[in-house]
């Protein structure tokens, strides 16, 4: 209970809770005999309304009474216990969050083997195994459907995982390199570079890569900024870079969208492309079968 | 109230203490047979038969009623719940109240008196007693003999056999969640899990706490029901009543005598019915909080009145309204059509009825449609593409052939796996499902669309309809 700046408040809720069950106790003790005055009725509970409703007493059975003593001795037995009072932790130091990395340390050792023997391996194998597959497809579609989509065919500025179109390689190994580690694809922003309508011809130059239609001249002009800007990442055929994470420009795969305005903003504003790492959250054999169900989808 | 008024007497001078708490009086009923006695009987083995016998029956090679809550899958027979069906768990409690109200007003406390677990436990173990110690004078005069070989035996046979019937009774009402042939086994081999085995106890001992220790005093001070039954009385509900008129004053007499020349009433003032009262009430002193409608002073009384050559039902179900006018059964029987009663029972059938349709209508498949939160669109594209998750639940327990399909925009085209898609036998799949349109045939926002969900294969296509949005941005 760090939350308190004042250690008052550890006291006041302390001092209110113990107090308030003391009292309980004193007045169960107090209060299972009544003093009749002279002449009232001893069938009733001296109350009258409307005239002539009256309660009447009728006594509980003596072990009721003990279940209140039990209540009480069992809150004791509670605060002592758990945390309750103020700042105290309780005996048991026990928290939700202790609860909570019980409950996934005991899954772990219950799924953990099962993992493991994935593990050792190879994910092409995994691939294969059609359990493994469906424990893929599961842990894909709580960790990943939500950028990729829940058919893994992504969606703008999230890549599509089944189209065999790979910015950074398609082996397993190396989709197991990006599930563990992310991915920061970067494409600076080139429009100081490319003054005037550098920007423009530079973009018709390629759309003419991967066969859109495209205006020529402006292409001849952008094939020679292409060169000078672009070729070292984008290389000279414009086929892309995987060591560095640069899409090849010549195929089909456009992750944020075919077409002249788009491929504009691209190079006058850069992007920023992030691929968060898994390996810590997930750990290295889930992501394991995770590689080979990714894998699986462009190539089964 | 006559020893309070003694005490009143005293108090005249000085308060006196009183106490809000007794020490229990243990009732000790007395065996009765007759009528009402054999019904009770009746409606104990009919529901411990049902009670002790159904996990036992098997259908389409499983249990015929297990609650698998792990698997979160219900099965009553041929039908299989599941959480989405807990709509008729709803109705099923609905029906269940509304049935307790009718009895109830028509009958009074129906079941209390004969159909609550409390009741009908309660009448086994105390047969269970009367078998081993005795019937009411021998085992009064058990308890209040001195500690003794013959005691002890006698008191160790009866809990032997009153834990030993409650503990089968745990075991039972864990065999309708664990599978019980299983459970059986696990006992054998001594290997049941900790939750079963606590389930087992717990309810094995709230049975021989309840049955054995509680008793009357569940009724008395425990149960909900007990008191808010006695909201539904009025003064044509059926109680169980002693005929006042008839039968007082009361009074000891011979078989021969003419009692009425003597001034006295049918009433022999025998204590029958307060020695067979499971509560230990005197129903002589009218209608009572604690009375559960048993009926047992009613076969008590009957033998008396059958003994002393007097007609029968002194004590009998009547009502107020009956008793002050002297309604001959005829009458009474006729004050049984109400208002009240009409509407509980409209009401009743018409749920009944409702709920017999939906549930002989009911689909064995369940479709769910869930959108993707991601972009639809890229600006050039000249296409919308929404992501849906389909959730198909075949509730049936064979496996299943699918074909989905959707309409709702000219040119809208699926994409998924390829069709059809098989589901397993009471089990669900996610199908993740791609829509494509041309833009230009949606309107900015969302468009409605319908997916059809149709079994392939089956003599009869089950075809499942579930609608849906598409989301297309705004056209620039």
């Amino acid at each position: 209970m760090s939350d308190f700046t004042n250690d008052f408040w550890n006291w006041y809720i302390s001092v209110i809770t113990v107090v308030s069950i003391l009292a309980c106790a004193v007045f169960l003790w107090k209060l299972t005999t009544r003093k009749l005055a002279p002449g009232e009725k001893p069938g009733t509970m001296g109350h009258v309304w409307d005239e002539d409703l009256q309660e009447f007493n009728n006594p509980l059975p003596n072990w009721w009474r003990w279940l209140f003593y039990i209540t009480i001795v069992f809150s004791l037995g509670y605060l002592a216990l758990y945390p309750g009072l103020g700042s105290f932790d309780g005996t048991l130091k026990w928290s939700s969050t202790g609860q909570y990395e019980k409950e996934m340390a005991a899954a772990e050792d219950n799924f953990g083997p099962l993992f493991a023997k994935y593990a050792a391996m190879d994910i092409r194998e995994v691939a294969a195994d059609p359990a493994a597959r469906r424990i893929g497809e599961n842990l894909y579609l709580n960790y990943c459907a939500q950028c990729h989509a829940s058919d893994a065919r992504g969606s703008r500025g999230f890549p599509n995982l089944a189209d065999n179109a790979w910015q950074y390689g398609g082996e397993p190994e190396t989709i197991k390199a990006t599930l563990l580690n992310g991915r920061n694809g970067i494409m600076p922003p080139m429009a100081a570079a490319l003054p005037g309508e550098g920007v423009k011809d530079v973009a018709h130059y390629v759309m003419s890569l991967s066969g859109m239609t495209h205006d020529n001249l402006r292409k001849t002009r952008g094939a020679e900024l292409f060169q000078t800007n672009c070729a070292v990442c984008h290389g000279a055929d414009g086929t892309g870079n995987k060591m560095l994470g640069a899409p090849n420009l010549t195929d089909d795969a456009w992750l944020y969208g075919r077409g002249e305005s788009t491929i504009i903003e691209t190079i006058t504003q850069g992007r920023n492309g992030v691929m968060p790492a898994w390996g810590e959250f997930l750990g290295d054999d889930k992501v394991h079968i995770l590689s080979a169900y990714v894998w699986s989808l462009s190539n089964q | 109230m006559s020893a309070s008024e003694r005490s009143q007497g005293a108090a005249a001078a000085e308060p006196v203490e009183q106490a809000l708490y007794e020490v229990r009086k243990k009732i000790y009923p007395r065996a009765v047979t007759g009528v009402f006695a054999l019904w009770r009987w009746v409606a104990v083995w009919a529901t411990q038969l049902v009670f002790y016998g159904l996990p036992w029956l098997t259908w389409n090679d499983r249990q015929a009623v297990l609650f698998d809550l792990v698997h979160r899958k219900f099965y009553i027979f041929g039908l299989v719940f599941w959480p989405q069906d807990i709509v008729y768990l709803t109705v099923l409690l609905i029906i269940s109240a509304y049935s307790l109200f009718l009895f109830t007003a028509v009958g009074g406390r129906l079941w209390c008196g004969y159909a609550c677990p409390q009741t009908v436990y309660t009448e086994i173990f105390m047969w269970i007693e009367r078998k081993i110690e005795g019937d009411r004078m021998k085992r009064m005069k058990l308890d209040k003999g001195p500690l003794s070989g013959r005691k002890l035996a006698l008191k160790a046979a009866k809990h032997g056999a009153w834990i030993a019937l409650a503990l089968w009774t745990g075991f039972t009402f864990v065999g309708y969640f664990t599978p019980i042939a299983d459970l059986a086994a696990k006992v054998m081999q001594w290997s049941l899990g900790p939750w079963e085995t606590f389930w087992v106890f717990f309810y094995g001992f709230a049975t021989y706490g309840n049955a054995g220790w509680m008793r009357e005093q569940v009724c008395k001070y425990m149960c909900p029901y007990a008191r808010f039954q006695s909201v539904m009385f009025d003064r044509d509900t059926l109680i169980i009543t002693y005929d006042n008129d008839r039968g007082e004053p009361r009074g000891a007499r011979a078989k021969s005598a003419d009692h009425k020349a003597k001034g006295l009433g049918d009433c022999v003032d025998c204590g029958i019915c307060v020695q067979v009262c499971p509560t230990g009430i005197d129903i002589r002193n009218g209608l009572q909080y604690e009375c559960i409608g048993c009926a047992a002073c009613i076969d008590g009384c009957n033998q008396v009145m059958g003994k002393m050559g007097y007609p029968k039902g002194l004590i009998r179900y009547s009502s107020e309204h009956a008793l002050e006018e002297k309604f001959d059964f005829a009458q009474m029987v006729r004050r049984v059509v109400r208002p009240r009663i009409l509407i509980y029972t409209a009401v009743l059938w018409t749920i009944i009825i409702a709920a017999g349709l939906t549930l002989g209508n009911r689909v064995p498949v369940k479709v769910d449609v869930i959108r993707d939160r991601i972009t639809m669109a890229a600006p050039d594209d000249p296409q919308v593409q929404n992501v849906y998750r389909l959730a198909i639940m075949n509730t049936s327990e064979q496996s299943r052939q699918f074909r989905i399909s959707v309409t709702g925009l000219e040119g809208l085209a699926l994409e998924a796996e390829a069709q059809p898609v098989t589901v397993g036998g009471a089990s669900q799949r996610v199908i993740p499902v791609r829509l494509r349109v041309d833009k230009e045939k949606t309107i900015p926002g969302a468009n409605p669309i319908v997916f059809t969900v149709e079994t392939v294969g089956t003599e009869e296509p089950i075809v499942i309809t579930e609608r849906a949005t598409l989301i297309a941005p705004k056209t620039e």
